[in-house]
């Protein structure tokens, strides 16, 4: 449960085979577009999220983690009608986020990533709502117990993901 | 350089960032799709909707071999049930014929053009955006099948959305519910027009009615046809409840009628035709005609006995050109066939128009049994000759 602090030569640094690489997040960008149409409760979830925060705590690489985040996230706006850029920034500070932690904290254990989840969910949704409300002129409000909520939800899921994740990364 | 290399992925977020704010920038300050932003989305729709497009078959075929080959119990008495409500509603729709005729009647009177759909594609919804912002659905056509950008999307329960963005095989349908659709809606009793958006929590409301108006919750909503793109008549859904608001304007929410969480088949309406009302030439069909369809007839008189009486029958058809109803031995004096490509079905049911490619149009029956047809049709139809219907006088095989 407990985040433990490790210096930079005792945490471990992975990484995923290429096709893991690409089709780990289609496949996350795929059923968050599929399953919602047949289970409208799992709109609640953010499966590109979660594989972003994944990827980027495995290879704790701030620039891939940007990159990866940046890029699920584009990905992601495509499939929408709104502008392109919406969850690409989003989960670009993510990503580069998510891998700096990953860098100065034990990720490893349950506990301490469904705090991450948790947290880092709460901050997409944050820099999501001030770039939708700024910056496109999108209608929204900001409800705290929904987002802390769907941030509980995200992270119980997440911690399922992860240890998916956990079987297909390599240790460099 | 050394505080460069310091700060390098602080830098490159910061790049980053930047890139794609200014990215954004850019697109919302034009009001079009840009040419860059369709290649991403192109790329992206491609790479996912095949799975898409393969999941729903393999859903759709499994769920048909169970419901075609093993789920066929109690199919007969349904048969059995469906075939008595055909008779009960044929015998409804004369009364409605008529009533129809009579309006079609004042409608010429005022000169009025009415808006039929008179072509709709089916289509199937294969995805989502996946987005709670972003409320629209992919379906499995696109270009290449005809679909072009802003057509209406129905189902057989009321209005969908309409289509946003066409791929080549597959098209984005924006929802009514996504707070940046916007559909000319009219009150079905009260005749108050104003203009149907969706909310961010994905709500419908009626806008620009003004307050002092009274709205009963459970009135019909329906499409006003203002926006150019859904005809009028439509039905939208129904509304739940009508308060004062901001502005003075009523709060109206309503609740869709078609269910935009669970949509699975869908109508893309690709023709809708404009045309004046024409009065019925050919005098309404009357229920005892049909009636006497059903009986058992006299059989024909032989040949030579009718020429004394020979009343020229003729076949009216949608082209127009007559021909000789008795044409041999066994046949019935008068044949009255209504056929025609401009008998097709009125905007207002949706469940009543063609599906896919135009083919032969509700409302007209065929005449291979042999027996007299009188038809009933929901349209004006146009007859050469024999005005009047002749019931049945031969043998039926009912």
């Amino acid at each position: 449960m407990a985040i433990t602090y490790t210096s930079g030569e005792q945490v471990e640094v992975y990484r995923f085979s290429i096709p893991a690489t690409i089709l780990i997040p289609l496949t996350a960008v795929f059923l968050q577009a599929w399953l919602p149409l047949r289970f409208p409760f799992f709109s609640i979830f953010d499966l590109p999220l979660l594989v972003t925060i994944g990827f980027a705590t495995a290879r704790r690489s701030p620039l891939a983690g940007l990159f990866t985040g940046g890029l699920i996230g584009i990905l992601q706006d495509a499939l929408t009608h709104q502008p392109i850029g919406l969850y690409g920034i989003s989960k670009t500070v993510v990503g580069f986020g998510a891998s700096s932690l990953g860098i100065k904290l034990d990720v490893e254990n349950a506990g301490a990533r469904f705090l991450l989840t948790i947290v880092f969910y709460v901050v997409h949704e944050v820099v999501y709502f001030m770039i939708a409300r700024s910056l496109v002129g999108l209608r929204m409000a900001w409800s705290w117990p929904h987002e802390l909520l769907s941030g509980v939800a995200n992270a119980a899921l997440g911690v399922l993901v992860f240890m998916l994740l956990d079987r297909l990364k390599q240790r460099t | 350089m050394d505080v460069l290399g310091r700060y390098r992925n602080l830098i490159v977020l910061v790049g980053v960032l930047f890139a794609q704010l200014l990215g954004l920038a850019v697109q919302v300050k034009r009001t079009t799709d840009s040419e860059s932003t369709r290649l991403i989305r192109v790329w992206a729709v491609g790479a996912v909707s095949p799975f898409e497009k393969a999941l729903v078959w393999a859903q759709t075929s499994s769920g048909n071999l169970w419901h075609n080959y093993f789920y066929l119990r109690g199919v007969r008495a349904e048969n059995r049930s469906l075939k008595a409500q055909i008779e009960h509603m044929r015998l409804e729709q004369v009364r409605m014929s008529q009533d129809a005729d009579q309006a079609r009647r004042l409608q010429s009177l005022l000169a009025f053009k009415e808006q039929f759909i008179s072509q709709t594609m089916a289509a199937q919804v294969i995805g989502g955006s996946g987005s709670e912002l972003s409320r629209s659905v992919y379906i499995d056509k696109g270009y290449k099948d005809g679909i072009k950008a802003d057509l209406a999307v129905i189902t057989a329960d009321g209005i969908v959305g309409k289509v946003l963005r066409v791929y080549r095989t597959s098209a984005l349908v924006l929802l009514i519910d996504d707070q940046t659709s916007g559909v000319g809606a009219i009150l079905d009793k009260t005749r108050l027009q104003g203009i149907l958006r969706g909310t961010p929590s994905g709500e419908v409301v009626l806008e620009k009615v003004m307050s002092d108006e009274a709205v009963p919750p459970g009135e019909l909503v329906l499409t006003s046809g203002g926006d150019g793109i859904f005809p009028k008549g439509l039905l939208v859904g129904k509304v739940t409840k009508a308060t004062p608001g901001s502005e003075l304007f009523l709060n109206i929410r309503v609740r869709p009628a078609a269910d935009l969480s669970k949509l699975e088949e869908v109508l893309v309406v690709t023709r809708i035709d404009e045309r004046q009302a024409e009065p019925d030439q050919t005098g309404a069909a009357r229920a005892v005609d049909i009636l006497a369809q059903r009986l058992p007839g006299v059989p024909p008189k032989p040949e030579n006995a009718e020429k004394g009486a020979a009343a020229p029958a003729t076949a009216a058809t949608g082209t127009g050109s007559p021909e000789p109803a008795s044409s041999g031995p066994g046949k019935t004096p008068a044949r009255t066939t209504v056929t025609g490509s401009d008998a097709k079905p009125k905007a207002l049911p949706p469940q009543a128009s063609n599906s896919g490619a135009p083919g032969s149009p509700p409302g007209t029956t065929a005449t291979a049994t042999g027996i007299n047809a009188v038809t009933v049709s929901p349209k004006p139809v146009k007859a050469t000759a024999a005005p009047k219907p002749q019931p049945a006088v031969e043998d039926s095989p009912h």
